[in-house]
């Protein structure tokens, strides 16, 4: 017994801490949870820059009324692209990312449940983005049909829209088996003492993501399928002329769609529910009914879908229904809303970076909220449908919602994660270029969508020129104010101060309060003493 | 702050060159269908302006007030029974009464019944299709497709007012009759959408769906297709002209006269000049999108017609090609255009670009017709 205890002993100092490799294959071969967590960081910081890229590129073409730089193909293919790539690549990411770094540490366990499962599930995803990025270099180039994918256009599609589709079945893959092991993570390995509803807010959201997960990214990987055997295997699925019906695709899609915008936020009002106690210093308002409104906007999220999908031509009582169902999501929304700006209510309030980003998150994730309700209304939305109001609408949910979360969430935890420092003037400067830039390349695209202006087209009537200006100067300056969030992140890694043991006053959950900074490589390997 | 005044001048300078009207609301309601939904919107946005002023009111109070560095001590609440139910309960019932005259609007914009006309509207890649199939007018049928040059697309000419909300037949239809709209596509999902009459409907390939508008002045109103349709998505306008009941009717004669003199045009023979010069018109306003103005197409999807087999081959396959479409291909049939339209198109394809196969004509693509 005591010579298997040395041998193991000799190898964990010959190998240092890092497990059994290092360089290259250390990164290959993890399981260890931050490992996999940071990974996950970094890639969906590349998909964002690509991403980004694109949108850049889009917002070039759209400067100036008439074709200047893409031809209509290139155009569709690039906001398609922009759009899948956000939403896979980037943003859901970045929130597995939190939670593997945070999970574990946040209910005092060790690690994740399936260490070499977590393994697999991060290194499908470089795959998956290499098989969408290769669709640019096809024969007819990336699908051109919106990252929504709507059957028949998709039959029109050239090889590429194939690498799409099993590039999305690669990444659904990995969000299953993500998902799976964050449910039994925080459903089995809790410290004792640590609840249900003591657990942070974070695990509770991510808790309830990853059920959305399940229960939904099969179904795209459905749509996908079918899509799939339509093109090549003489199916009909969505082809009238075989009895197959288009619109069954849009129902299809949007079972998984609607969800899937929960997906992308939850996680986000998870670390919100963090950020805002802690430079708030004071506890969280409404934690039960936070819970409850995070679990009612994820039922309600299954009986929506059709409010994407108003201008198909239901029956007068499908719009009814999805209409009342759709402005429901209202009320817990608002309750969330109104805990977090009770909970800075009479708090002592100090201003960080974290807590910048997490009240930009307030104030325009509520402001999405609000012309979400004005397009959940059936015939306003017959107007708006399709027009760059709903681009303004779900990029103030998207970009607002969850990517200044994942800004808020990556400054307050780098000090945790790196042991060191970010330079705080420059993370203010960040965000208030980002905040600017966003509110400059989004809200005037509402005016623009009352105007009639269509989305995905890549020339407009002169009435739209202004707007689209003003748009496109704020994304040229979004897209340079992200560099300097690069430089940040980078200098703080390389030659940021040492961080404080806690470096924020108000932070109070295990991570902060029972482990050192920077948090060891393995995070509680006896459990903590929760009270 | 240099960086932002630099961006501040270059946004001006950029502004500078934009001498046309902005356009940031609703276009003016033509129907009171589009005028309910105004009012809507309107009573939503007040709705919201208060709450969200309440909301964030409130936020920036604490912003300004509670702040640590005023020394400021928080203080350790944490729930509230009461105030959780009422601002739960609150906007439960804000919605409530904005569900009511929402649904009334509705349930009117559903309601298609007891139409003066019908018009079947049929999406193609493309172009907008008009098929009038009751009441007045009944029988006519054309095609409506951009009519803007290439040459403003392209930056080579100036762009004119309705620059890209423009086309060569407008749908048109008499002032404050009820006009119900049937949609369907040809191809892919297409969506007809005219914000000055609040319609929108999508148009869907192998299946009918109906709307319905009435004008309440006269007027052009127009609209561009709304759902993502291919590469010329941003090119398909939807244009209607209203016009009184007895222009209408005019119109209708004049329509049915020139429908007449087209069937004239089946049983003539004209010089392979004349096909040539109309036949550029017509491939102007139907191939050109695709098979590009030097007959070189975009391939793999759009394949070129300088030297193809098709256009150098046997007259019969090319009109059928044409008139019956390549099925799984983007290639569309072209029956709706008249045979003389055909014949011309037809004959300018095997005669421009190094092609020379001769001329076809309209009695040749009558024959071909199924």
């Amino acid at each position: 017994m005591s010579a298997v205890a040395d041998t193991h002993g000799h190898a964990h100092d010959a190998h240092g801490h890092h497990g059994g490799y290092s360089g290259i294959m250390r990164w290959i071969t993890t399981t260890n949870h931050k490992d996999i967590g940071t990974m996950y960081l970094w890639f969906s910081f590349v998909m964002f820059s690509i991403g980004g890229l694109m949108a850049v590129m889009i917002r070039m073409e759209l400067f100036s009324p008439g074709l200047q730089f893409f031809n209509p193909e290139f155009f569709n293919q690039l906001t398609t692209m922009h759009g899948l790539i956000m939403v896979f690549g980037a943003i859901m990411p970045v929130f597995v990312g939190f939670a593997n770094w945070l999970i574990p540490m946040q209910i005092g366990a060790p690690d994740m449940a399936f260490a070499r499962l977590n393994n697999w599930s991060f290194w499908l995803l470089p795959f998956a983005a290499s098989l969408l990025v290769l669709s640019f270099f096809m024969p007819g180039g990336a699908p051109g049909v919106g990252w929504t994918m709507y059957a028949p256009l998709t039959a029109q599609m050239g090889m590429g829209m194939d690498f799409t589709i099993f590039a999305i079945h690669i990444l659904g893959m990995s969000s299953i088996l993500g998902s799976i092991n964050i449910i039994t993570t925080i459903l089995n390995m809790r410290a004792p003492g640590m609840t249900l509803m003591k657990m942070p807010l974070f695990c509770w959201t991510w808790l309830i993501t990853a059920y959305l997960l399940v229960a939904v990214m099969p179904v795209l990987a459905g749509a996908v399928t079918m899509t799939l055997t339509d093109r090549h295997f003489g199916t009909t699925f969505f082809n009238a002329a075989g009895g197959g019906d288009p619109v069954l695709y849009q129902h299809i899609f949007w079972f998984f769609g609607h969800p899937e915008v929960y997906i992308i936020a939850l996680p986000g009002f998870g670390v919100i529910s963090q950020v805002i106690p802690a430079f708030s210093r004071k506890p969280l308002f409404g934690y039960a009914s936070m819970v409850y409104a995070t679990s009612a906007i994820a039922i309600l999220s299954f009986i929506v879908w059709a409010h994407h999908m108003y201008t198909v031509g239901m029956p007068v009582t499908g719009q009814l229904f999805f209409m009342y169902a759709t402005t429901l999501i209202a009320v817990p929304t608002g309750v969330k809303v109104f805990n977090w700006v009770t909970t800075m209510w009479k708090g002592s309030l100090t201003f960080e970076t974290p807590m910048l980003f997490a009240c930009g998150f307030l104030f325009m994730f509520t402001l999405g909220g609000f012309t979400g309700l004005v397009l959940a209304l059936v015939p306003v939305d017959i107007q708006l449908q399709d027009t760059y109001y709903v681009v303004a609408h779900f990029h103030y949910v998207m970009v607002a919602g969850a990517l200044f979360a994942a800004f808020a969430g990556i400054y307050f935890w780098l000090p945790k994660w790196t042991g060191k420092m970010y330079n705080e003037t420059l993370g203010k400067i960040h965000f208030w270029l980002t905040m600017i830039f966003f509110n400059m390349i989004f809200f005037v695209q509402h005016f623009l969508g009352l105007a009639g202006m269509p989305r995905r087209i890549p020339d407009y009537n002169l009435m739209f020129e202004t707007w689209n200006k003003i748009s496109s100067l704020g994304a040229f300056g979004m897209g340079l104010a992200q560099l300097l969030f690069l430089y940040i992140v980078v200098s703080c890694i390389r030659n940021g101060k040492p961080a404080a043991q806690l470096p924020w006053e108000g932070a109070d959950s295990l991570e902060w309060t029972h482990l050192p900074t920077p948090a060891p490589y393995h995070s509680f390997e006896t459990p903590p003493v929760v009270k | 702050m240099k960086v932002v005044a630099a961006l501040a001048g270059l946004g001006g300078l950029a502004l500078s060159g934009t001498a046309h009207a902005i356009a940031w609301n609703f276009q003016t309601p033509a129907s009171r269908l589009a005028a309910e939904i105004d009012d809507l919107h309107q009573l939503v946005m007040w709705l919201i302006i208060v709450i969200f002023a309440g909301v964030f009111g409130a936020m920036f109070y604490s912003v300004y007030a509670h702040r640590k560095s005023k020394g400021h001590r928080a203080e350790q609440f944490h729930e509230n029974t009461a105030v959780e139910i009422i601002w739960t309960v609150i906007p439960a019932i804000i919605l409530v009464a904005i569900a009511v005259p929402v649904t009334k609007v509705v349930i009117s914009q559903k309601d298609t019944s007891g139409a003066d006309i019908t018009v079947k509207v049929t999406g193609y890649q493309w172009k907008w299709g008009y098929d009038y199939l009751k009441g007045e007018g009944e029988g006519i049928s054309f095609l409506s497709t951009l009519a803007t040059p290439r040459a403003q697309i392209e930056g080579t000419a100036p762009k004119g007012e309705n620059y890209l909300l423009e086309v060569d037949n407008e749908l048109v239809v008499p002032v404050g009759k009820k006009i119900r709209i049937l949609t369907t596509a040809a191809d892919v999902i297409h969506s007809w959408f005219l914000p000055a009459f609040g319609v929108k409907q999508d148009a869907i390939p192998g299946f009918l769906r109906d709307t319905w508008f009435r004008a309440d002045r006269t007027g052009t109103f127009r609209g561009q297709c709304a759902e993502l349709c291919g590469k010329e998505h941003g090119f398909m306008p939807t244009v209607v002209r209203v016009v009184s009941a007895e222009d209408y009717t005019k119109w209708v004669a004049e329509f049915k006269q020139k429908s007449a003199k087209a069937a004239e045009d089946d049983t003539k023979t004209f010089t392979l000049q004349d096909l040539m010069q109309r036949g550029e018109k017509v491939y102007a306003a139907n191939c050109v999108a695709c098979h590009q103005a030097n007959g070189r197409g975009t391939p793999p999807a759009f394949p070129p017609l300088a030297g193809s087999k098709t256009a150098t081959g046997p007259k019969e396959g090319h009109i059928d090609t044409v008139l019956n479409g390549r099925p799984n291909t983007a290639m569309q049939p072209f029956k709706q255009l008249s045979n003389a339209e055909l014949a011309a198109v037809i004959t300018y394809e095997r005669n421009s670009w190094g092609n020379k196969a001769g001329e076809v004509q309209p009695a040749e693509v009558k024959a071909r017709r199924k």
